[in-house]
């Protein structure tokens, strides 16, 4: 395969991830700025936002105050915000386009109808942004299943996947990240507050993490008992069996690495191995006990590398040999 | 239920598809088409075309508009109304079509090898060696089969005799086969009920066809030849038609950044290391091919390709200064090559034309200007040209100023009225002038999908159909 048709799969299927995440983060932000609470603890939930996205900055330039419906705007359908939902669909249809031979019908005509039908779910965000939300969802749904539904199981089909994974294992580890960061700041630390009240807090707190990341059902489910942090981290980064974990991530992202292997790539192999060691052989006390922080910020540094070998390895090999 | 068919218009100065001559009889391959088309309503029909609409912007059959919004890209607009081609006319259409392009394609051999047509006298050489077109770097080169013109798309109207004509042979990068194709899906989708009625030729395997024919001419010893398809890129207005060329014939759509020469061969940069490349089905003009050889400046090409063709190592489809024969200024002489190379009487007709570079000819010209239709040698796409009739004083002194300076550039041809075809346009269905688009191919043998390109003016008396100048398609049937 072409590296530069590779490459364009890796990104169509990255932006494509990209957005849902960001709509899942902005819907479970807007639940949870439901909930009675404090305008200082109302903030903190839009600021953080923009701080999973690396944002504060552009926003700032562009608003003048922290509004929710600015937060939304950006997020959302601001085409001069490069992770908006509105650039992230841009984006990956225009990869698509590019590839468009290689992609099968129907995965073409469904980002394509994305894109196309973005402009009038664009129109409806303020009324009920919700909605919105959901649409680029199931939009995102659709794309990667008709994507395993419909494509040869070859490099197009592999590549695609590693962009899936790889930007999932980023996302979801960044909202864990400021999710824990936000409720610690509170005072409703790993150990969980006493009290009824701030345990009743707590709880709407990390169920809308949880529901971010489509795992309410599924953390009752493996577990059984009452929502902790710990509990809540432990699903989300070490559980193999939950598909936006960042060990089922990392494994799908170590599968179709080595179907796709060729001379330059074991270097890289290598390391996505290692990643995939540590988590599979973690424990999530001894993680705690590191600094989820620290550690979190650790992981998104090794994933990032391994988007940065990928690219090396494949798609945009420098020597004409 | 009002029916669609009330503006239908009188008898006019050209050749109706669907109508014989002032009593307005259906003709014979139309009468089924017509007495189905007679019993819709313009609501249904104008439902259909908006369903056409919705479904080409989906699958994204598009032109980028350049510095437009990205959301807004531009439709050729497509007409429910199919041309229809009776099977004996087709018959006789395909023969002479055959027969022109073995012609035109023994003609770029000969030129760039022995020229017998300039030393039989039959075609100046000036028109040839002076020609932008005519590339000295292929002197002498053999190419895969002989073969030039692996695909060529040849313009045919019919004159208000009922004549069909060749208006011009597209010999370069000839494109619009995907609206061929993809009008004719089309057509499946909103009417099956009119296949089911009439027998039409299918025209679905023109991929295949084409796929066949590109690896009968990989160069000599390579038993799987890797093919590929060349474009400029996804901004180019044909982008759409590349990548479903591409994705038709599953071979790669590369772009030259993805190309590279090494040891006399060309490969390609893929996942697993430098792949060979044995045929380019290329969409780029000669011009951007190689920087090295052609146009310094440009970023479209590979560097050192020429080369690699000049070695016979990869194959060129189509082959590398073919231009030199599609050139208005050779187009008079194609019956003397039928001639010459065949000796065969054409089938074909040509539109008479006067060469402007000749006195008496330009004399003739230039007092008749407001009668004529005069084109630039090198324009395409309907550019710098002049339809006498329709245009005013002004234009014509102006036309005759630009005529007089440079007469070798023109050349200038009767105002044919094309025929007109029923057409569904904000009024109702009106006859609107259209022309065809055959696809020849070239590789072991000659092949024709029967059907081609319609292209239809839809401005009401236009005679432009160049989709940059506000043309539209449609469907066109061959009868079985």
């Amino acid at each position: 395969m072409l590296s530069q048709t590779a490459d364009h799969l890796f990104w169509m299927a990255r932006y494509t991830e990209r957005a849902e995440n960001t709509a899942r983060m902005l819907d479970v932000n807007l639940q949870t700025s439901l909930l009675p609470q404090s305008e200082a603890s109302a903030e903190l939930l839009w600021r953080g936002i923009l701080g999973i996205c690396e944002l504060q900055p552009q926003y700032d330039a562009r608003f003048p105050a922290l509004a929710p419906r600015d937060v939304l705007d950006f997020m959302a359908s601001d085409p001069s915000n490069p992770s908006s939902i509105h650039s992230c669909l841009n984006a990956a249809r225009e990869n698509a386009r590019a590839v468009r031979g290689t992609l099968t019908t129907e995965v073409w005509e469904t980002i394509n109808s994305t894109w196309l039908e973005l402009k009038a779910r664009l129109r409806g965000v303020e009324a009920d942004p919700s909605q919105f939300f959901e649409w680029v969802k199931y939009r995102s749904h659709l794309s990667r299943g008709v994507m395993i539904g419909t494509m040869l199981k070859d490099e197009a089909l592999y590549f695609s996947r590693l962009g899936t994974f790889l930007e999932r294992a980023d996302n979801t580890a960044r909202i864990l990240d400021v999710r824990y960061h936000a409720l610690a700041d509170q005072g409703t630390p790993d150990t969980g507050a006493d009290d009824a009240v701030g345990r009743s807090i707590d709880f709407y707190h990390w169920a809308a993490v949880l529901r971010s990341v489509s795992a309410f059902e599924v953390y009752r489910k493996v577990y059984s008992n009452v929502i902790t942090p710990a509990r809540v981290a432990e699903l989300l980064i070490l559980r193999e069996d939950m598909p936006r974990s960042l060990a089922n991530c990392v494994n799908e992202a170590v599968t179709n690495l080595a179907s796709v292997r060729n001379d330059l790539s074991r270097e890289t192999e290598r390391r996505a191995g290692l990643l995939q060691a540590d988590l599979h052989y973690g424990r999530i006390d001894a993680i705690l006990q590191q600094g989820l922080h620290a550690w979190l910020v650790n992981f998104l540094q090794r994933v990032n590398d391994l988007g940065d070998r990928i690219s090396r390895d494949f798609l945009v090999p420098l020597a004409t040999a | 239920m009002s029916s669609v068919l009330h503006t239908r218009a009188a008898s006019a100065a050209f050749y109706d598809e669907m109508h014989a001559d002032g009593a307005g009889a259906v003709r014979a391959h139309y009468r089924d088409f017509h007495s189905w088309l007679a019993a819709q309503s313009p609501e249904s029909l104008a439902g259909k075309r908006a369903e056409a609409d919705l479904i080409f912007h989906r699958v994204g059959i598009t032109f980028a508009v350049y510095g437009d919004d990205a959301g807004t890209e531009r439709l050729i607009p497509f007409d429910v109304i199919p041309r229809i081609i009776p099977a004996a006319e087709w018959k006789r259409l395909e023969a002479g079509l055959r027969q022109r392009v073995k012609a035109l394609n023994r003609f770029i051999h000969d030129i760039y090898h022995g020229q017998s047509i300039v030393r039989a006298g039959v075609i100046p050489p000036e028109q040839i060696f002076c020609n932008a077109q005519y590339r000295p770097e292929m002197q002498g080169v053999d190419v895969a089969g002989d073969i030039y013109t692996h695909v060529a798309g040849i313009d045919v109207v019919r004159a208000d005799d009922g004549e069909l004509y060749v208006l011009e042979d597209n010999l370069r990068v000839p494109s619009g086969v995907s609206y061929m194709l993809e009008n004719r899906k089309m057509m499946m989708r909103l009417f099956p009920e009119l296949f089911a009625r009439n027998k039409v030729a299918p025209v679905a395997h023109y991929p295949d066809l084409l796929l066949e024919d590109l690896r009968s001419v990989a160069p000599s010893g390579i038993r799987e030849p890797t093919v590929v398809v060349l474009t400029p890129g996804m901004y180019n207005s044909a982008y759409f038609e590349h990548a479903f060329l591409a994705q038709q014939m599953g071979v790669e759509l590369v772009e030259g950044k993805d190309l590279f020469v090494d040891d006399e061969q060309v490969f390609m940069r893929t996942t697993q290391g430098p792949h060979r490349v044995d045929v380019i089905y290329r969409r780029i003009d000669d011009d951007f091919l190689d920087p090295l050889a052609f146009r310094p400046d440009s970023n479209l090409g590979v560097p050192g390709l020429l080369s690699v063709c000049r070695a016979g190592r990869v194959t060129l489809a189509n082959a590398i200064g073919s231009g030199v024969a599609d050139d208005k200024s050779i187009y008079p002489y194609v019956p003397d090559m039928i001639k010459f190379y065949l000796d065969e009487k054409p089938l074909l007709k040509n539109v008479p034309t006067w060469q402007c570079r000749k006195k008496e000819h330009l004399a003739h010209v230039l007092a008749r200007l407001h009668e004529l239709v005069v084109k630039e040698t090198h324009g395409a796409g309907g550019y710098g040209m002049l339809i006498g009739p329709a245009a005013s004083k002004a234009e014509i002194e102006a036309f005759r100023a630009r005529l007089s300076a440079r007469p070798d550039s023109y050349i200038a041809q009767p105002t044919l009225a094309l025929s007109a075809c029923p057409t569904f346009v904000e009024s109702g269905i009106a006859p609107r002038h259209i022309d065809l688009r055959p696809f020849v191919l070239s590789g072991k043998n000659v092949t024709i999908v029967p059907g081609g390109l319609t292209r239809v003016a839809l401005r009401q008396g236009s005679l432009v159909v160049n989709s940059s100048q506000g043309g539209g398609t449609k469907d066109t049937w061959v009868l079985e």
